[in-house]
């Protein structure tokens, strides 16, 4: 038995979500580009795929384009709004954005343009201020998460846009962890282009969508095809598309009881809070997303404690450079300036409407003793606290 | 997942040795304990041994971990490999030879095994007295600074593993695993070593081909000549050999060729070392024989 807390990561697919796309691995595989009625049924499920999706976001379906992932809809968008305004060379961005972000901006860097990485304080959040400051008449693109994938911190996108609105720039939103979690309404928002993923909503991977405000100057990042009205090349994934078409519809119905996801994410943190010492959630005092808590154990390193975990059927995800395969710990945590006591001990625990109060009572079961073993084996501890922040201070430096 | 073999998980899961040793206060035994790591580099090892001085033996080994799942591992399965065993045999204990000792590591956590060897190092050299190289002093030469690693660990690890691409250093002590911005670097010293390594390979060739084609020797089975023995000798120990011993802190000069007695004087730590005889006979004399005559043999002045 798995208990799964790794939600933002991946979600399971929703039973009535596969219902819903299995017709379309079967019989009805036909090409919705296709002139003859058998193709044609395909496309209109298509369409209601699109109203659905445009209902979850305050849109309209003419402003929905379906695509494979998050990381292409990012892409898109970073490449479609800097195509419509060639003369601009200035792009804004923040410190702790998905690698689909600030890969494509280190790249662009190499191209000429200039861009803008805003920081974040120890609580995860943004200084408008400091976003204030950096514009100019010259900034092409204003790109910022609506919320932290690795702590749920919530970003002002609201008065962000506003902010990219007054000089003339355009401002896409990363909402591939908002989408299904928080209420958007994007029909009087000031965003133009916004990403969303399926497999982050109950939906299988390989499907995404990309919001693009209706009037926003849009170029095509994918050429070669007619589908999704030449704004987007490349055979349509039915299923796929159809299954975030319910699974949107079903996200809508879930948003009125996200309460619930919030109530067993603060038991999930209290619990550890008051029986396991020097623990401390990052990013705990923002404004953060239902399901995600983001849990810093010191002294200890996180990949150590997500195989103890994992003995015991418990999936969860840590910022620890040991995990990644790099050898950095977390941009995200990093760049909130946290100790080294607690940057490599830090576990994201991530809740779906499926997580049940057992499964939060197994972890909080478990816990005490998966920190206690490791910290018996770690040569740091509470008593050289003061020592350990003196060499954290001297490395920073 | 990291794909661990079923030693790593199980020295892991049940770690043997863990902890500290407490010092007995009781004649011909001392207790030390040697650290590499910090908190701030993500791992860090305090290796914990407990020596019978009569007979420079480790009694017992400790450790303490902060650090992933094949870091306490690999700490572990030091612990075991190194009880029981001289100081001197355990210094001749590399990090491979731990990997070996868990059914191998992924390459990337190679470190982990780095770490362990460097802390056995650390303990031993702290027992018998010798400055352990510190990254902070070691100014200039400084690859890598997000993690602090010198030239001289990147050489040694490169010689030690025969590494031969720069993800292959940066899994093995971390350099370039950072910024990245000293990748470069970790190329062009992985190059030189390469072109040295090919030079040193070549030289005996090259010499004989040239001392036939020029002097047409009746002999051709005669190898070399006093001068190009001596120069092969100099060579050999400028590239594949101080670079190993300056990474301990040590160093060693040529002072004289006599027939086949190498006289050379050790320097640095090498020369307060009390494993000196075995730096003579393991680290030099065996490259040499190796590289340049069997029949040589090399002493100390």
């Amino acid at each position: 038995m798995v208990t799964y807390l790794d939600n933002n990561a991946t979600t399971r697919i929703d039973p009535d979500v596969l219902a819903a796309m299995l017709p379309y691995l079967s019989e009805l595989y036909g090409n919705p580009s296709s002139m003859h009625s058998f193709g044609g049924q395909v496309g209109a499920a298509i369409e209601t795929a699109r109203e659905q999706v445009a209902a979850l976001l305050g849109a309209e379906p003419t402003e929905i384009i379906f695509n494979s992932c998050g990381s292409e809809g990012n892409n898109t968008a970073i490449h479609a709004a800097l195509a419509a305004q060639p003369e601009k060379r200035h792009i804004v961005t923040t410190a702790v954005e998905h690698p689909a972000i600030l890969a494509v901006c280190k790249h662009l860097e190499k191209r000429g343009y200039t861009v803008t990485y805003l920081s974040v304080d120890g609580r995860g959040e943004l200084d408008l201020m400091e976003l204030e400051a950096a514009m100019t008449g010259g900034t092409a693109l204003v790109t910022t998460m609506y919320a932290n994938n690795e702590t749920g911190v919530i970003f002002p996108v609201e008065q962000i846009g506003a902010i990219a609105k007054a000089y003339g720039a355009a401002y896409h939103v990363d909402a591939v962890q908002a989408v299904g979690k928080v209420p958007i309404d994007l029909s009087t928002s000031p965003i133009d282009l916004l990403t969303l993923s399926g497999h982050k909503l109950h939906a299988p991977k390989g499907i995404g969508a990309l919001y693009v405000r209706k009037g926003f100057r849009f170029r095509p990042f994918l050429l070669g095809g007619h589908q999704e009205r030449g704004r987007r090349a490349g055979t349509h994934n039915v299923p796929g598309i159809v299954a975030l078409g319910k699974a949107a519809e079903l996200a809508q119905i879930h948003l009125a009881h996200v309460q619930r996801e919030a109530e067993l994410r603060d038991l999930l943190e209290c619990g550890i809070l008051t029986t396991i010492p020097d623990t401390v959630v990052n990013g705990g005092g923002a404004l953060r997303l239902p399901n995600t808590t983001n849990i810093g154990f010191k002294y200890i390193e996180g990949e150590a404690i997500l195989f103890m975990l994992n003995r015991e059927g418990i999936c969860a995800s840590s910022g620890s450079a040991c995990t990644s395969g790099s050898l950095d710990p977390s941009h995200v945590l990093t760049a909130m300036g946290l100790p080294y006591t607690i940057l490599h001990g830090s576990i994201r625990f991530s809740l779906s409407r499926y997580t049940t109060e057992a499964e939060i009572r197994q972890v909080l079961a478990v816990m005490p003793e998966i920190v206690e073993r490791l910290r018996a084996l770690s040569p740091f501890n509470n008593d050289q606290a003061e020592w350990l922040q003196e060499r954290d201070l001297a490395v920073a430096t | 997942m990291w794909d661990y073999s079923e030693k790593v998980l199980e020295l892991f899961y049940n770690p043997i040795n863990q902890g500290t040793i407490d010092d007995p206060q009781e004649p011909d035994v001392a207790v030390v304990y040697g650290e590499v790591g910090s908190i701030a580099c993500g791992d860090a090892l305090r290796l914990h041994l407990k020596i019978q001085q009569s007979t420079d033996s480790i009694l017992d080994a400790r450790f303490q971990t902060f650090g992933c799942t094949s870091a306490i591992a690999s700490s572990s399965a030091l612990t075991e490999i190194i009880k029981g065993k001289t100081l001197d045999e355990a210094l001749h204990i590399t990090n491979q030879d731990i990997a070996n000792f868990l059914g191998g590591l992924p390459e990337a956590k190679m470190h982990c095994s780095v770490m362990g060897q460097e802390a056995l190092e650390a303990a031993i050299y702290k027992y018998r007295g010798i400055e352990v190289e510190h990254h902070e002093d070691d100014d200039g030469t400084l690859v890598c600074t997000c993690y602090g690693i010198s030239e001289k660990k990147i050489r040694r690890a490169i010689a030690e593993n025969r590494l031969t691409t720069v993800e292959q250093v940066t899994n093995y002590v971390k350099a370039g695993g950072g910024c990245g911005s000293c990748l470069a670097d970790i190329e062009d010293i992985l190059l030189e070593i390469q072109h040295s390594a090919e030079s040193v390979k070549v030289a005996p060739a090259l010499a004989l081909d040239k001392e036939q084609s020029t002097q047409a020797l009746p002999y051709p089975s005669t190898p070399l000549t006093n001068l190009q023995k001596i120069t092969l000798i100099q060579q050999v120990i400028d590239t594949e050999v101080r670079p190993l011993l300056l990474a301990d802190g040590g160093d060693v000069s040529l002072h004289d060729v006599e027939g086949d007695r190498v006289l050379v004087k050790l320097q640095g730590a090498c020369g307060s070392c009390p494993s000196s005889t075995e730096t003579l006979k393991y680290a030099i004399e065996a490259k040499l024989k190796d590289l340049v005559l069997p029949s040589l043999i090399v002493e100390a002045i």
